[in-house]
């Protein structure tokens, strides 16, 4: 873990956020994508 | 064959289900590469300190909020020309993920900004009309969601897109337009003499190519589902006539 001295919070709130942001853009598109493509497998038969 | 053949739905579904996994694959190593270097081994700013390293979530989230929208703005006036409904959806596909993008660029700005200016917040033109682009996209995904009939949703909201992309345009040149506010100039360029020192560049490069690789990855795999929801939504309406 590099020092990051007196801005310790700044960057690590600025990484922990963005990070739960990307986690969950993926995670949602990731889920929602294959609940609708299972649902569409359903309808086809 | 023309190119207008690949934005049919089928075709679609077909030269996309190869790229995918390779484009997130590539977001996933190259996000995984630029922000383990830049955050583990590159140096402190002499005048910034470590909230340097802010740089490689903060710039290439902001340029692709703005490139999100010129995404959308493209494909909403393809719409609007030639009907093409596989870009109205990849238009309303990459608006979540643009507003990822802003939220981050906004956070990460703030958050930046806190120690370097003394406030978390000014109505500084950039700043100001970034965040009139979030609520742009935030209307966007509204609209989307209130009008039931498809196209004539793709429709306003391609009117929307088109109106909004002014302040996507500010959000990039509001600097160079007022030359005023907290927000320095732009931290690339193609002129290498304005841009940051190779030590952070480098990092920030891989970065870059991370955050446009995972939109690509987000938004094909969206389109996907709209693709796939417009279809059931197809069907539905044709059992209920049956």
């Amino acid at each position: 873990m590099p020092d990051l001295g007196t801005y310790a919070t700044e960057v690590l709130s600025a990484y922990a956020v963005s990070f739960v942001l990307l986690v969950a853009i993926v995670g949602l598109s990731w889920r929602r994508a294959r609940r609708v493509k299972r649902e569409l497998e359903q309808r086809d038969g | 064959m023309s190119l207008w053949e690949y934005a049919n739905p089928r075709k679609f579904m077909a030269w996309t289900a190869p790229v995918l996994p390779w484009a997130f694959g590539l977001a996933a190593v190259s996000l995984t590469v630029g922000l383990v270097w830049g955050f583990f081994f590159t140096p402190d700013d002499f005048r910034q300190g470590s909230t340097v390293k802010i740089i490689y979530l903060h710039v290439p989230a902001a340029l692709m909020a703005i490139n999100a929208w010129f995404m959308m703005l493209v494909a909403s006036v393809i719409w609007l020309v030639r009907r093409h409904h596989v870009s109205a959806l990849a238009a309303r596909a990459a608006a979540p993920v643009g507003i990822t993008m802003t939220l981050m660029a906004l956070f990460t700005g703030a958050v930046w900004g806190s120690p370097m200016w003394g406030t978390w917040w000014a109505w500084d033109p950039r700043l100001t009309s970034f965040l009139i682009l979030f609520l742009f996209y935030l209307g966007y995904v509204a609209l989307w969601e209130a009008i039931e009939d498809p196209d004539t949703a793709a429709d306003l909201t391609s009117v929307l897109c088109i109106v909004g992309s002014i302040f996507a345009v500010l959000s990039r040149y509001a600097v160079n337009f007022w030359n005023q506010g907290l927000h320095q100039g732009a931290s690339l360029s193609l002129d290498a003499e304005e841009n940051v020192a190779d030590v952070f560049w480098f990092p920030l490069l891989v970065c870059i190519a991370g955050f446009v690789a995972l939109f690509v990855a987000l938004v094909l795999l969206r389109t996907r589902t709209e693709i796939r929801l417009r279809r059931i939504r197809a069907l539905d309406a044709r059992s209920a006539r049956a």
